[in-house]
């Protein structure tokens, strides 16, 4: 018993009290300050529903999720594929360290990088877009309100799709090779071979990952602090950063307490899926 | 004999190997030009972003470090090398009960460490604020040590406990019939044999910690306490007109982490791999 204590006690003072109380504190009208608390009942809710901004982040939520769906799950799993069909496995393992290498990095060094890279005096991506000739689409990117959003998504596409890239490539190494020998030699391309052989033995992961990447995306907080703090003009705000500037800068505890329910509730359907889908009988070869 | 469809296929090749390595190229680059501003003058980084810096000025590095980047670096690794342990030796001992001690409501005990897999740290925030200032620890080392581990044991557990679930039930047999108890058992013999997970896991935590902004930016606000993701965006806020110095203070942060990951590549994909439900 004393081996799981720590364990047990750490988790359940820090983790689980906590969620707990924060249903407790949706109910609440709670000024931090003077520490007035009093009992609204639904009304943080009824607020919730009716407060623009916050269906605004969760818009922006989900564009987080659809599009890194497509980048780091689709977009990775074919990376994937091609890079380990390539003859040489030291140009394999290097394509797969310098793709994760964004991974290794803080979110708030990556944030800051790209908040750069779309500076329209100093930053790359307006320069290369003038050297292409495309100057006409150079932009103040993050600073106007239709698209910063996507610079701060793009960015973490950058950051993050080598992560996946990285284990879908695991997951595609287990795959027997004789599996595919055996597909060449009766004359199936590749195109075809990447469809009816890794894609369906990869499934389970694909999912998983799908999982991950969705339950990721609603939890996005670091990088729009750093790159618009949700700006401009609450544009770019996310679940997270609606919670923070609610309860730390607007002062409404209770009113964050119910946005944080909202992401347990999200986050909490995502994790039974993937808990069902990880107790689903792996394919057999 | 060239056939037209090798040829095609010979194409196909090339162009993938192009377009791969090209995406290399394209993902690095930012990083590259991230350490290169760090050497230039700000004059130089308005004139052509490109262009490699006339003088390297490595000064720059130097005025990063003394204008706190040096006390956030400090407070990184005693915060990470703290977390670290705490998490992995609380998870190795939790694992180790789980696997290999018979105790009460096992099954129980191990689904409420394994739920707090599903826990954003969101969800949990406004009341641990509240917990912290009632328990004097808000703004405190205290305060990141505690919940950096609390919020990683869960995964951390999940990988060492699938490892000692491998390892086969004879070696604690041996181990008892030479009249070890259960601690030396631990210590002695099913510790040192998970050393692979255990440096996975390591690793995986190190990454982790180094990198968090939530509990750090919110539950630290004095400049001492604060770790390189925090403080990075204070050199940001406060020194935001003399760019090379960010950008090296940013390749500060990034630097050890990139060197950690390519030393220790292979525990890295284990635990990464075998984390996402192997």
């Amino acid at each position: 018993m004393v081996w799981v204590l720590p364990a047990v006690l750490l988790l359940c003072i820090f983790c689980y009290l906590p969620l707990v109380q924060n249903l407790g504190f949706s109910l609440l009208k709670w000024d931090i300050y003077s520490g007035r608390q009093t009992f609204v009942g639904a009304d943080n809710y009824l607020k919730m529903v009716n407060d623009p901004i916050f269906w605004k982040s969760l818009l922006n939520n989900t564009l987080y999720a659809g599009i890194s769906i497509l980048f780091q799950v689709f977009g990775a799993l074919v990376l994937a594929a091609l890079v380990e069909g390539l003859p040489s496995p030291r140009l394999r393992g290097a394509l797969r360290a310098i793709y994760f290498v964004p991974s290794a990095i803080s979110l708030t060094v990556a944030g800051l990088l790209f908040y750069f890279i779309y500076e329209p005096r100093m930053g790359i991506l307006n320069a290369a877009l003038e050297t292409l000739g495309l100057g006409n689409f150079t932009q103040a990117w993050l600073g106007q309100e239709n698209t910063a959003i996507f610079g701060i998504i793009a960015m973490s596409q950058w950051q993050g799709f080598g992560y996946c890239t990285l284990l879908f490539a695991v997951a595609l190494q287990r795959i027997p090779s004789e599996l595919f020998e055996a597909a060449s030699i009766d004359g199936v391309g590749p195109v075809r071979r990447f469809f009816s052989i890794s894609l369906p033995l990869v499934r389970e992961m694909s999912s998983l990952m799908m999982i991950v990447t969705v339950s990721g995306a609603f939890q996005v907080f670091n990088e729009v602090m750093v790159m618009t703090t949700g700006g401009p003009n609450n544009s770019s705000q996310v679940l997270g950063t609606w919670l923070y500037r609610s309860g730390f800068v607007r002062n409404d505890f209770g009113y964050a307490a119910a946005i944080a329910t909202a992401v347990f509730v999200i986050t909490l359907v995502l994790a039974v899926l993937q808990l069902r889908l990880a107790k689903r009988r792996r394919v057999e070869w | 004999m060239v056939t037209r469809t090798s040829v095609l296929m010979l194409l196909g090749r090339v162009f993938v190997q192009a377009f791969l390595v090209a995406l290399a190229i394209v993902v690095i680059y930012p990083l590259l030009w991230m350490l290169l501003n760090g050497v230039k003058s700000n004059s130089e980084l308005f004139a052509n972003p490109f262009a490699l810096p006339e003088t390297w000025r490595w000064e720059n590095y130097v005025t990063a470090w003394n204008r706190g980047v040096g006390d956030y670096l400090t407070t990184s690794v005693l915060v990470t090398v703290a977390s670290t342990v705490a998490t992995v030796l609380i998870s190795a001992w939790a694992a180790y009960g789980l696997t290999r001690v018979k105790i009460p409501f096992n099954r129980t005990i191990l689904i409420l460490i394994l739920a707090g897999l599903m826990l954003a740290p969101t969800v949990a925030l406004i009341p641990l604020v509240k917990m912290f200032q009632a328990l004097g620890l808000y703004n405190s080392f205290w305060a990141l040590l505690i919940l950096y581990t609390a919020f990683r044991v869960p995964f951390t557990t999940f990988l060492i406990r699938a490892y000692m679930l491998d390892l086969p039930l004879e070696v604690d047999e041996a181990a008892a019939v030479d009249g070890a108890s259960k601690a030396r058992a631990f210590w002695q013999v099913i510790l040192p044999m998970c050393r692979p997970i255990i440096i996975s896991t390591i690793l995986l935590n190190v990454l982790f910690t180094w990198n968090e902004y939530l509990f750090a930016m919110i539950f630290t606000s004095g400049g001492a306490l604060q770790t390189l993701p925090v403080g990075l965006t204070n050199l940001m806020a406060k020194h935001g007109t003399d760019y090379p110095v960010v950008f090296a203070g940013m390749a500060i942060a990034a630097v050890p982490v990139i060197v950690l990951f390519f030393a220790g590549q292979r525990y890295f994909i284990r635990g990464l791999a075998d984390g996402v439900g192997k």
